[in-house]
């Protein structure tokens, strides 16, 4: 079953157009990758699904509802969180404070929060503490752990892995396996090794298009593809 | 120049970081007065008219924190405030003059609440229909606020004349607290106790309640607190309206403070305002209070030891801070 919809996708930012044409779907469950050189357009497609910039023409379908054109709270009251690039976390506020703005009824979910608190056991021993002071690691964390502080259907999740360490990295995948049992994610990722061992699906936006969309698993057995619109060799 | 200020910030850390300026300008000014009532007289001065100003800053600093608008406008807001209430105090002077101080209190009560009132309506308005048509416009920001400005001050010599207008005191707030050979003027101390009593309810909302939570975290990052599903712009009219009522009672107590009042009152202060709001570190409320009790001591301290640097010693001030803390003394992002 599809959960989003991404249909004739423009996006323009002041005079630029940054977003041409972006259709993809994404179906419901595991993670999605998009995939793409650095400035292709993979973080205005998210930002344009989040209605952070105003796509203009094109529709964005959420379990089949348009959104496109909605107010960004409107959209993330819908289900669908956000974990930006340069990560969102409110530096003066605690851990817990960036934790409990994020839940619906400024109360914690028990449950929820031993779950978050086994994924990422830093923000249970930090949870007092200014988030300025974290790690960048642990920033990290916290902004994934944002997001899944309350039952959402999809997480938009970009770059990840941007400059963490690789140990880091590899404990964001595990808790990124596990947070794809219940919750889609769409991933925006450079590291090709890292979005490969998480995608099932993916698509790869070129100068802003999509310029291929299918399965992980044939993407990364085509090497010749990922050359020509990745550069992975170069 | 830079191993002198990382030694001066390390020093200060230590002991209290930022808070001990004003105690290190009150002992500096000790030395430089010597006279322990004429000191203990300006400090109380200076606190009073700190609180005052803090009063008045506060809104601008969380509505520059939250929305990054630049609101020339809240002048309007002070100038108001101080005018309506010193009406309500005339119309109710059987009230000041009276020898209960139940009578008298409440006569004040009436005044600061039609102040507050014509605040959060005016606010509204404001917000609604000056400040939205040019948000993230600075330059339109700044035009429309200036002619708003001068819009509100020409209203206020249309309705209560060029004259200036004299303003009644209740009675239990008149004369002093003589203490061996200090004086305290009574009036000084209330307005130090009621603006102490706004920051703390302020401080209370900001990090106690899930209200403040929003306001605190949308100053750092109003993209992301709308991604996690909360509509800052309705917030931020909230706000807005909080921080006019704000300068409106802080217009009137000002006018209380002065006695004398023109239509020119707010936009004489606004800069005084602004030095505050910049030295204090925008959306900050703890900072706006540090910076408007170092600009009240100082405008006292320098008025009394060096009159004719009076004028020029909240610039100093202002740029002595920014060059050793280019975002102020306390910044709400970090």
């Amino acid at each position: 079953m599809t959960l989003l919809t991404i249909r004739n996708m423009k996006t323009d930012i002041d005079q630029y157009v940054v977003l041409h044409d972006i259709s993809f779907d994404v179906p419901e469950g595991g993670v999605f990758v998009l995939l793409g050189r650095n400035g292709a357009g993979k973080t205005t497609t998210l930002r344009s699904i989040m209605g952070l910039w105003k796509p203009s023409p094109g529709s964005v379908l959420f379990k089949g509802e348009d959104i496109t054109g909605l107010h960004t709270a409107d959209i993330a009251r819908k289900g669908i969180a956000y974990v930006p690039e340069n990560m969102g976390i409110f530096g003066t506020l605690t851990v817990d404070e960036n934790l409990i703005l994020a839940t619906a009824s400024g109360r914690f979910d028990p449950a929820r929060l031993a779950r978050i608190h086994a994924l990422f056991p830093a923000l249970e021993q930090f949870r007092d503490k200014q988030a300025w002071s974290l790690s960048g690691g642990q920033k990290q964390m916290l902004s994934v752990a944002r997001a899944i502080i309350e039952p959402r259907a999809l997480i938009l999740i970009d770059e990840p892995t941007k400059g963490l360490a690789p140990s880091i990295v590899d404990a964001m995948a595990e808790a990124f396996r596990e947070i794809a049992q219940t919750t889609t994610i769409l991933l925006v990722e450079q590291n090709f090794t890292f979005a490969r061992s998480l995608g099932r699906d993916m698509a790869v936006i070129d100068d802003g298009r999509v310029a291929h969309s299918g399965s992980m698993e044939d993407f990364a057995a085509d090497t010749a593809l990922q050359d020509r619109l990745l550069s992975l060799s170069a | 120049m830079n191993t002198l200020t990382n030694t001066l910030g390390q020093t200060l850390g230590r002991a209290g970081g930022v808070n001990l300026l004003p105690l290190i300008v009150a002992a500096a000014a000790f030395g430089l007065i010597g006279a322990p009532s004429s000191w203990l007289t300006l400090t109380v001065a200076g606190l009073a008219m700190g609180m005052m100003l803090f009063l008045m800053a506060s809104g601008l600093s969380l509505v520059f924190g939250l929305m990054d608008v630049l609101n020339f406008g809240h002048s309007a807001f002070v100038s108001f405030g101080a005018f309506i209430s010193a009406t309500v105090l005339a119309g109710l002077g059987g009230w000041l003059a009276a020898d209960s101080w139940m009578l008298n209190a409440l006569a004040l009560a009436a005044a600061y609440l039609a102040a507050i009132s014509f605040g959060l309506v005016a606010g509204w308005f404001f917000e609604t229909v000056i400040i939205r048509p040019v948000y993230r416009d600075h330059l339109r920001q700044i035009l429309i606020t200036i002619g708003a400005m001068i819009v509100a001050e020409q209203t206020i010599l249309a309705f209560w004349g060029g004259t200036p207008l004299s303003v009644a005191r209740p009675q239990f707030l008149e004369g002093s607290w003589i203490i061996g050979d200090v004086s305290i003027e009574i009036y000084r101390a209330f307005a130090f106790a009621l603006g102490a009593v706004v920051f703390v309810m302020l401080y209370f909302m900001l990090n106690r309640t899930r209200i403040g939570l929003l306001i605190r975290a949308g100053v750092e990052n109003r993209e992301m607190v709308e991604s996690l599903g909360f509509r800052v712009d309705r917030l931020f009219i909230g706000v807005f309206m909080l921080g006019s009522a704000l300068a409106a009672l802080g217009g009137a107590m000002w006018a209380g403070y002065e006695t004398l009042i023109t239509p020119a009152l707010g936009g004489e202060l606004m800069i005084v305002v602004f030095i505050v709001v910049i030295i204090g570190g925008l959306g900050s409320i703890e900072g706006t209070l540090l910076g408007a009790i170092l600009v009240g001591l100082m405008t006292n301290y320098i008025g009394f030891l060096a009159p004719k640097l009076a004028l020029a010693s909240n610039m100093i001030l202002m740029v002595a801070i920014l060059l050793w803390r280019p975002n102020g003394l306390r910044p709400a992002i970090k």
